[in-house]
């Protein structure tokens, strides 16, 4: 180990500076996004960017805590943590205060608490000091069930709230899973099962069946010497005429009229501009009108004037995109893909199994929010609210990602003294 | 070594991959399809018309015909409708509880964030006493309009009205604009350019709720609205309202014309209507009113109306008798009866004295010689049998007095009358199985041919400036230079020497002094006229008749018809003669004549005078 310079000095700072640099343009473009004459000071404490000021600055504090505390305080209580995290989402579906049909947060004062932003760091420290267990092997079923159950449980107890979108997020960690050597079958198993998934949206039933027929006939006969390729081929069209079916009848019969329409206007086959798809007509009007610099900063009129909903929070790239255009998009792109890419790079030098599966989890989770977040705001990914990491507005999102993220510089901040 | 550290790259491309896929929507969305542009700007953008006032129309002294006259209408927002006193809006507003009621709900219907129109054209009380006491009714607020007003109620036919744009005109001119207005028929239509003006634009930002949060870069792109162009027309409007107040209770028109310029110094059509009617809140259910009436005012009887000519046809038939050299002033014809019945006058007669006394027999002889006998039947050779070159070179001489086509007053809707063709007798009887016996009637005026009273005042002017004349216009000029269109200043010539004139004008003046139009006599002034009755097959006969006066420095030429009232001298000619008289001396010397006239009513049947269907007249 280098001598300690430090709590930062064995930081990595390029990690530190992305991080910073999408804060502070996330700030940047939230004061534009609700910009008030009336109030033009970015610190005005009324107006969301006043507030998010104030996020920030205690983002900075909570990073630094989470610098000072000892290392090996994460790698004792992952479980403990995991715990409470678990009781508080319990606990928020009881106490909590229901804002537009879910009980999500707490209100503590002025100040509302999100505590499904905090399960997600707590799912991956515990994800990480399961899987870096010295008798865990990935491929066992126990493993994988234990895992798969440390994944779920948040997002089913999220889903008593119900905040589908934050429930989501946590698919992601399955990639983990095949970074730590699940088969690839698994992966090509899930594309697969999306596929059909997609395909049972769009196509009729009973053809989409004729056609995985005809390719399983096709299967059989090339194989047909391989009696065990037969069997597997005839149970795949079982289960996969099994999913079609339970796809078409849990999206008739057990989606909420809005989450199917969601899924209609996504897939095209509803167009709907003044109900369901008037956020997304709305977030691609003021994403296309930027052009390539974009109206500049303050300019931009779709929403600063209110067109686009939620614009602070979920759709905060609509900001950046009309302020800033193709060129202010690209920007913020280069720095999502830096993040991550360097995310992945520093948990690949890592010696021990646990930072390495962590910065993986803190890798899929921001990856998950970066893709359906801006996706959806560009037509790509269905409606689902979930923000933009750093950038959005809200305290207990940023305070969520900023101890996701500052939790693996501090591990790797001390990679030489983790043996685990 | 880790033996799946390998599939770091499986992640490395799938968040290349993902970006890849955003830049290229990006870039699609952003750069390559402009569509988003634009919705933002209808999005944001809201473009508040301002609207020029529209030109005023004079007539030729100067009189005003039509003005504007602001209109407040009240308008509300229903969404900011709070604790109002409802009563006392009610009472103030002089309209029921029931009636607000609907009438909240119907701008709500349409929009509860939008203004909408509550309660059309308060008057001036209403008005004002709203103004004082706004600030107690929030949500409703006054919008200011024009209106067009019309002074002396006359000229409805000849001025237009202005109504809202129908669909079709928005299609087809990029103009217009829903809820614009647009001027319909007369110079209101003619002259639509002029008068409308240019409509500006104030740009303003709206947020979500269309709320104004600002104009559009402090108004770089706003434009004033230019105001329309002012009209003068050739109107008189004191002969207008006098030649409307001898035609009250008649049906038919009168047409003035100055011949030493075409212009228009009166178009009278009867029965008329007041053009207030026509404004504002009324005028749909007016309009309607109007468009059933059995007596047909909308219908612009001096352009549209379409008579046999009758006798006045005689003196063109004269002129073309004369140019064609079958007829000198010399020549005496016989009151022969065999083909068609005459009036008793002296018997024969030469030229002079069959206009004096329009003998029947006289024309259809010299007709016939037109026909068969005509220097310009030459002009006509090889075009079939004698009867269609007489016929062909006869119309050649008829149309160049304007008759056969629309003259193109600047006025719309106007008619053109019909002058026969051979190819019509062809079609019609077949070719060279007809001749002189079969049209014979052309000769004085009846048969297939057709004329209207402007055409007929244009023969007039004809006459009366000894063989041209000059487009019949109703503009004088507009805007500060009183500019006059050029194709009005042409002289448009007939085939009839200028020598053949002066006779006829001699005799047509014998008419009114000792022939058969004795009743348009006025001391003083020589009148040249000619009378006619246009046969009507549908009951009494239209009284017509023509006029020029004075005879050598012609200041005005008439054209009168009376339908139903039977022969020209009796009723067509004193009108004429009043309304020459009141042109040229401003009095009227004559008070028995015009109640004479002003008595007669040949609407209401003098045993049964019911009321008719009086519009509901609003100021």
């Amino acid at each position: 180990m280098r001598p300690n310079r430090g709590i930062f000095g064995n930081a990595d700072w390029i990690m530190i500076w992305l991080y910073l640099v999408l804060v502070f343009f996330g700030w940047m473009n939230i004061y534009a996004a609700v910009y008030n004459e009336d109030h033009g000071s970015i610190f005005d404490i009324s107006q969301n960017y006043g507030k998010q000021a104030l996020w920030i600055v205690t983002g900075f504090i909570l990073a630094l805590t989470v610098m000072l505390i000892d290392f090996r305080f994460y790698l004792t209580f992952p479980y403990l943590v995991y715990g409470i995290v678990c009781l508080l989402l319990i606990a928020v579906v009881i106490f909590g205060k229901e804002i537009a049909g879910s009980k999500s947060w707490f209100e503590i004062g002025p100040f509302r608490l999100q505590p499904s932003e905090f399960a997600k760091f707590a799912t991956c420290l515990a994800l990480a000091k399961y899987l870096s267990g010295l008798r865990v092997k990935i491929e066992e079923n126990r493993t994988k069930i234990t895992s798969s159950a440390i994944i779920a449980i948040p997002p089913l107890l999220i889903l008593l709230q119900p905040d589908a979108g934050s429930a989501l997020i946590y698919s992601s960690l399955l990639l983990v899973l095949y970074r730590e050597g699940l088969s690839s079958r698994y992966l090509w198993t899930g594309v697969f099962i999306i596929m059909l998934f997609l395909l049972a949206l769009l196509f009729n039933k009973f053809i989409l069946i004729g056609v995985l027929g005809f390719f399983a006939l096709s299967g059989i006969f090339f194989f047909r010497r391989s009696r065990q390729s037969v069997v597997v081929i005839l149970l795949a069209l079982a289960i996969s005429s099994g999913l079609i079916y339970s796809v078409d009848y849990a999206f008739n019969n057990i989606l909420e009229p809005h989450q199917r329409s969601r899924i209609n206007v996504l897939l095209g086959t509803e167009r709907d501009i003044k109900g369901v798809g008037y956020n997304v007509n709305q977030s691609l009007i003021a994403i296309g009108s930027g052009g390539f610099t974009g109206k500049g900063f303050l300019q931009g009129t779709q929403t600063k004037y209110d067109f686009v909903p939620e614009q602070s929070t979920d759709f905060i790239f609509c900001t950046i995109g009309e302020e800033w255009g193709f060129l202010g998009s690209l920007l913020t792109i280069g720095l999502f893909v830096a993040l991550l890419a360097r995310i992945i790079f520093i948990a690949e030098r890592q010696r021990s199994k646990f930072s390495r599966i962590y910065g993986y989890c803190v890798a899929s989770v921001l990856f998950f929010h970066f893709a359906v977040n801006m996706g959806m705001t560009m037509g790509l990914a269905p409606v689902i609210g979930i923000p933009l990491p750093f950038i959005s507005y809200g305290g207990s999102s940023l305070w969520g990602f900023t101890i996701l993220l500052f939790l693996f510089i501090k591990f790797d901040s001390v990679r030489l003294e983790i043996l685990r | 070594m880790n033996p799946f550290a390998d599939r770091r790259y499986v992640f490395l491309i799938l968040f290349a991959f993902v970006a890849m896929i955003f830049l290229g929507r990006l870039f699609y969305i952003q750069i390559i399809d402009r569509s988003y542009r634009i919705s933002a700007s209808n999005n944001v953008l809201r473009y508040v018309t301002a609207y020029p006032s529209r030109g005023l129309i004079y007539d030729r002294n100067g009189e005003l015909l039509v003005y504007n006259q602001p209109a407040y209408d009240l308008m509300v927002i229903p969404r900011q409708v709070k604790n109002i006193d409802t009563a006392d809006l009610c009472t103030l507003l002089a309209i029921s509880k029931e009636e607000f009621i609907s009438k909240i709900k119907e701008a709500r219907k349409y929009s509860s964030l939008k203004a909408s129109v509550f309660l059309k054209q308060l008057s001036a009380e209403i008005y004002g006493a709203f103004l004082e006491r706004m600030y107690q009714f929030p949500g409703f607020f006054v919008q200011v309009r024009t209106m067009r007003k019309y002074p002396k109620n006359i000229a409805a036919n000849a001025v237009g009205y202005i109504s809202e744009v129908d669909e079709n005109t928005i299609k087809k001119n990029s103009y217009y604009r829903s809820g614009d207005y647009i001027g319909m028929g007369g110079l209101e239509q003619s002259y639509e350019d002029i008068l409308r003006g240019k409509r500006g634009v104030k740009i303003f930002v709206v947020d979500v709720h269309n709320r104004i949060v600002g104009s559009y870069l402090n108004g770089l792109y706003d434009t004033l609205p230019v105001p329309g162009l002012n009209v003068v027309s050739t109107l008189s409007s004191s002969l207008q309202e006098y030649g409307e107040k001898l035609m009250q209770n008649k049906i038919g028109s009168i047409a003035a014309i100055e011949p030493a310029t075409g212009e228009v110094l009166a178009l009278v059509t009867s029965p008329t209507y007041d053009p207030n009617l026509l404004v504002g809140r009324v005028r749909s259910a007016n309009y309607k009113k109007l468009l059933t009436d059995s007596l047909n005012p909308l219908f612009n009887r001096a352009l549209m109306a379409m008579y046999p000519p009758g006798s006045i046809f005689k003196i063109v038939e004269c002129l073309v008798g004369l140019q064609d050299e079958v007829l000198t002033w010399n020549t005496v014809l016989p009151c022969n009866k065999s083909l068609v019945n005459c009036h008793n006058h002296p018997s024969p007669l030469d030229l002079d004295g069959s206009v004096q006394h329009s003998c029947n027999p006289f024309y259809y002889m010299v007709f016939k010689k037109i026909l068969y006998g005509g220097a310009t039947l030459e002009l006509a050779k090889g075009e079939g049998g004698t009867s269609e070159q007489g016929l062909n070179a006869w119309r050649r001489h008829v149309i160049s007095f304007g008759l056969g086509s629309r003259l193109g007053i600047d006025i719309p809707n106007e008619k053109g009358g019909y002058i026969p063709t051979s190819i019509y007798y062809n079609k019609v009887y077949g070719k060279n199985r007809w001749n002189f016996y079969t049209i014979y009637s052309l000769g004085i005026g009846q048969g297939e041919i057709m004329i209207v009273p402007l055409q007929m005042a244009n023969i007039t002017a004809i006459i009366a400036n000894r063989g041209f004349y000059y487009l019949p216009h109703l503009i004088k000029g507009f805007g500060e230079h009183k500019m006059v269109l050029p194709h009005f200043t042409v002289r448009n010539l007939t085939t009839i020497n200028p020598e053949h004139f002066e006779p006829l004008v001699d005799a047509m003046e014998k008419v009114v002094q000792s022939g058969t139009a004795t009743r348009a006599k006025l001391k003083d002034v020589s009148i040249c006229g000619k009378t006619g009755t246009a046969q009507n097959p549908h009951g009494e006969d239209h009284s017509v008749f023509i006029a020029f006066a004075p005879k050598d420095t012609p200041q005005i030429a008439i054209s009168v018809v009376v339908e139903n009232s039977g022969f020209g001298g009796t009723w067509a000619a004193p009108i004429a003669s009043l309304m020459i008289e009141k042109y040229l001396n401003d009095t009227i010397s004559r008070p028995e004549l015009e109640k004479y006239i002003l008595d007669e009513d040949f609407i209401h049947p003098k045993a049964e005078k019911k009321e008719v269907n009086k519009p509901e007249r609003v100021d």
